[in-house]
């Protein structure tokens, strides 16, 4: 029997992985994806405790952190691809600049 | 058994998810990523929440891998090396070392031992009585209609939100 522990542990880890990703990485598209992976090793640790304290409310939490992950992405990517017509660039030392 | 698929399943996660960081093509990091959704899937299953683990491969590795395939596509990116740039190392080493630093705050977290003895009110028998998905939509119809409802009210807003900038002729 595993204990709690293991799976916070290992959603750590991913959330870790995931915010070095955003800290190394200057493609934005790659930044993002990162950022989906930090959502995901928090959906995880929402499953974990939601067994752990026999409460389903957890799983219902993931539901909406994944309604909203989806928003975000389309809009992102929106906005990425926005950005990339006007710089062909996806670097994000170069989109420093809100104003076109 | 349970241990035998956490190790596998999160050892492929830990595995894919470090592919996503260093890969150097947007195409391979994407495909890790599906890798890692799928093995959270396989988590999900083990730690028995079916419904959400189904909605994550349908959603996740479905629609948004799908999505930022797309985009991926779309923009004919120019070479990786002119948007990672070479040599910054410090900046390398210095992004791992604040991700450590993350490692670190998050370690009270999972030492903590001392979560609330109070169990909830979904024991597995009962929750094996009539199905995991049962249940999660009882509580998402009941006790959080209104944040499901908001949520439907923010995904509007997305798709109205990317039509707005597909649509914008720059």
């Amino acid at each position: 029997m595993l204990s709690l522990s293991h799976y916070l542990v290992l959603a750590a880890a991913l959330f870790t992985i995931g915010a070095m990703g955003v800290f190394v990485r200057r493609n934005a598209i790659v930044i993002f994806m990162c950022i989906e992976l930090m959502l995901n090793a928090v959906n995880l640790t929402f499953i974990a405790v939601s067994r752990y304290l026999q409460a389903l409310d957890g799983q219902v939490f993931v539901f909406f952190v994944m309604t909203v992950a989806a928003a975000e992405v389309a809009v992102g990517l929106a906005i990425i691809v926005v950005v990339f017509r006007s710089r062909q660039t996806v670097r994000v030392d170069e989109i420093n600049l809100l104003k076109g | 058994m349970e241990a035998l698929f956490f190790y596998l399943f999160g050892g492929l996660a830990l595995v894919c998810s470090v592919l996503v960081v260093f890969l150097k093509k947007p195409v391979h990091n994407a495909v890790a990523l599906i890798f890692t959704f799928f093995c959270l899937a396989g988590l999900y299953l083990i730690l028995g929440a079916e419904f959400v683990a189904i909605i994550q491969v349908l959603v996740y590795a479905g629609a948004i891998m799908v999505l930022f395939l797309f985009v991926i596509m779309l923009l004919n990116l120019e070479e990786e090396e002119a948007i990672e740039g070479r040599g910054n190392r410090f900046r390398k080493w210095l992004g791992g070392f604040a991700a450590v630093l993350v490692f670190l705050l998050l370690a009270p977290v999972w030492v903590l031992q001392s979560l609330p003895a109070v169990k909830g009110t979904f024991p597995p028998e009962k929750v094996q009585e009539l199905g995991n998905t049962v249940w999660v939509a009882r509580l998402l119809f009941t006790d959080y209609l209104l944040p499901f409802e908001v949520a439907s009210v923010l995904l509007l807003a997305a798709i109205v939100g990317a039509v707005f900038f597909a649509m914008k002729r720059m």
